[in-house]
């Protein structure tokens, strides 16, 4: 007992991990995890002094007591699937890989298997990639490489066009769950691919996870990176999104956050190729007293690409949002056209956001902008849509929809696209 | 159809109406004019139940109801229709699908079905053939963009889609040039019936010699001083409205 309550928080929460076994790993990737073991060693949780978390408050979340918990049971995943998208979904339950319920559908230049077995299978592109560029310096990317439990592997082979979008399924079960859940998705030169990773919880539960999401971009790759985040309004995420692309690539990643006690997406993106399109949008809708924090980062690295960033939110109750978009247009970066806008609407008089775009330039033949808005719906458009006849409700629904179309327009995938736009008109109680 | 007896209303604790007497029957068109700031708007605003102004005094009775206790909505529902002398531009909301949500809503408030999609291109199609207004513009955001006139002949689309009891058309001739103020009465004349009523704020005779009122009344400084037929328009247009004042401050 003494010896527990002399225990730091950061202890004390790294000792829920001592219960896996990674004896079964391949050495690179238990190089790999002992190499962020000890980087941990000498990371702190961050604290409302520093700079890239002031906003949002981790006390909650790393002082809570979890667990790990692998899951056997039976489980109806179909509230969770994707209408056309059936075919390759790969569900993981409390971080496990749950290949009994999972459905992969074979196509020529697409692998799509669990981490786990890559590390065996793919060990080539697995050491080429795992870990390659995430940051060293956040404790929350390294515990999530130290301790991961599984995730998918998705690799679109040169020049191949994966005409079936692939489902990541990620599942809570249970209360006090903790997972590390790790994405790599691997888009080789001309290939084109398109992704969805969804978070939910099965029943209530003040869960944690704590995701990584790696993608690579190689040149004249397309690849769509979606994320839906709606797990328990008691539940914690937070994601390290790094993303590298190279030469005439076109990446697009979507991020839409519907739940969560506390929600923190930490996006990367590199942009190491020229001629390379990003496109990084997302539509949050936090409401309660719920917190969603979107910190992205965009280094332009070399001439002649281009960047667009669109976030949009609805924020209602007491809820706070955090918008911090670093665009970064480095030295070399000539002829870099990079534009972002963040757009708020305020539900309530005790909704909160921060918003905070960043732009740096260091090269000077450049085209950026940015720009951030905070506003109620206009009361003018209510009025005249209920002069004809709409109720205030759908009045709402109609002003809040067409709020999120800009975002929504970025979604490749149709049936993907639809589903938010209910869940939008869904998350709008009232 | 419409009693209004005497509405007074303010907005922040300012009188604007100040005491209105209107009453209008199925099948009538009556013309509002005056001055500008005189109250024309507010009353239409008022009646259409935009909630900023404070109703201090009077009542107004539609078919019966109590139209002051109905929120706009239900007022739509329950057949007024305001064409806006401002419409506003709704960027991202489609004109069509909004049309169609406020049909389902009006006809689900009356304990009808929703409207067959056939059924409800075919009446866009021939709606929007009555205005003249280009199809592209009848499925694009609502007013985002359009001219002066295009909205005015948007706001009298959706009239004729909604098939209202009473229209109030607030200064819908302003902007128009002739050929569109033309097709827009028109449209209006086409719309009227022995079972629909009208009401026409305007300061133009112009807009009277296609649709011919049965009444004209002068709104100034909150009330209406002056009513009488169609002529007074023509004399109003001549003489402009002093000497009506005139007569105001001596009865005041
Ligand atoms: N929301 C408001 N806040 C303050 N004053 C208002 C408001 N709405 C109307 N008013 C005032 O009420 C008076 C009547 O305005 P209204 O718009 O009804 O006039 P109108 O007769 O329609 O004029 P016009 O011919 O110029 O359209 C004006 O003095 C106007 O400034
Ligand atoms: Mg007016």
């Amino acid at each position: 007992m003494s010896e527990i309550a002399t225990m730091n928080v950061k202890e004390q929460f790294l000792s829920t991990f001592g219960v896996q076994d990674f004896h079964f790993d391949t050495e690179a990737s238990k190089a790999a995890r002992n190499e962020a073991t000890k980087r941990i060693e000498g990371l702190e949780f961050p604290t409302s002094k520093t700079e890239y978390w002031k906003y949002t408050r981790i006390n909650r979340i790393v002082k809570a007591e979890y667990k790990i918990a692998e899951s056997t049971t039976t489980i109806d995943i179909t509230p969770f699937l994707i209408e056309g998208m059936e075919k390759n979904v790969m569900v993981f339950v409390n971080g496990f890989y749950r290949a009994d319920i999972s459905t992969i559908t074979s196509q020529e230049g697409v692998i799509a298997c669990a981490l786990s077995e890559a590390k065996e299978k793919h060990a080539d592109l697995f050491n080429a990639y795992f870990s390659k560029y995430l940051p060293t310096d956040e404790i929350f990317a390294n515990i999530n490489t130290a301790f991961h439990q599984d995730g998918a592997f998705i690799h679109f082979a040169k020049k191949q066009k994966a005409d079936q979008p692939i489902h990541i399924l990620n599942l809570v079960e249970g209360d006090q769950i903790i997972t590390n859940p790790r994405n790599l998705i691997i888009g080789e030169a001309f290939s084109e691919g398109k992704v969805v990773t969804s978070y939910h919880n099965l029943n209530g539960g003040k869960s944690f996870t704590n995701a990584v999401n790696e993608c690579f971009a190689a040149e004249n790759s397309y690849l769509e990176f979606n994320k839906l985040q709606e797990e328990d309004g008691t539940s914690f995420h937070i994601a390290t999104d790094q993303v590298q692309q190279e030469k005439s690539g076109n990446f697009t990643i979507n991020t839409f956050t519907f739940n969560g006690d506390i929600v923190r997406n930490n996006l990367n993106i590199a942009v190491a190729g020229e001629n390379g399109y990003t496109s990084l949008n997302g539509f949050y809708l936090p409401k309660e007293k719920q917190l969603v924090d979107n910190h992205t980062r965009v280094d332009h690295l070399v001439p002649h690409c281009e960047s667009h960033e669109l976030y949009r939110g609805v924020i209602d109750d007491k809820a706070t949002a955090v918008f911090n978009g670093k665009v970064m247009v480095h030295r070399d970066a000539q002829k870099t056209n990079a534009f972002q806008a963040n757009n708020n609407v305020l539900l309530s008089d005790d909704a909160t956001i921060n918003s905070k775009p960043e732009l740096e330039i260091y090269a000077d033949d450049v085209k950026c902008s940015h720009g951030s808005t905070i506003g109620q719906l206009d009361e003018e458009a209510i009025f005249y849509l209920r002069a004809r006849g709409l109720s205030e409700d759908s009045a709402i629904r109609l002003l809040l929809n067409a709020f999120a179309a800009d975002v929504l327009e970025h979604v490749g995938i149709e049936s993907f696209r639809q589903l938010i736009e209910e869940k939008i008109e869904n998350g709008l109680k009232k | 159809m419409i009693k209004i007896e005497n509405l007074h209303a303010s907005i922040d604790g300012q009188p604007i109406l100040k005491g209105i007497n209107l009453e209008v029957k199925p099948g009538e068109v009556h013309a509002i004019m005056g001055p500008n700031g005189s109250g024309k708007s507010t009353l239409a605003s008022v009646l259409a139940g935009r909630e900023e102004y404070e109703i201090t005094e009077g009542s107004v009775t539609f078919e019966g109801k109590d139209l002051l206790d109905l929120g706009a909505e239900d007022r739509a529902r329950e057949g007024i229709f305001l064409a806006f002398q401002y419409p506003v531009e709704i960027p991202g909301v489609s004109n069509i699908n909004f049309l169609k949500t406020a049909i389902n809503e009006i006809r689900k408030y009356r304990g009808e079905e929703p409207i067959p999609a056939k059924d409800f291109l075919k009446l866009v199609k021939e709606k929007s053939a009555l205005v003249e207004l280009d199809n592209s513009l009848a499925s694009r955001s609502v007013n985002e963009g359009f001219s002066g006139g295009e909205k005015k002949r948007n706001e009298i689309f959706q009239m004729a889609m909604l098939e209202p009891k009473l229209s109030i058309l607030d200064e819908t001739d302003s902007g128009l040039d002739i050929d569109a103020l033309r097709i827009v009465a028109n449209g209006v004349n086409k719309l009227k019936s022995a079972d629909n009523a009208s009401i026409v704020i305007t300061h133009y005779q112009r807009l009277l010699d296609y649709i011919v009122p049965d009444f004209v009344h002068v709104l100034y400084n909150g009330k209406i001083i002056k009513s009488g037929p169609k002529e007074l328009a023509l004399e109003l247009e001549e003489k402009g409205y002093d000497w009506l004042k005139k007569d105001q401050v001596i009865e005041a």
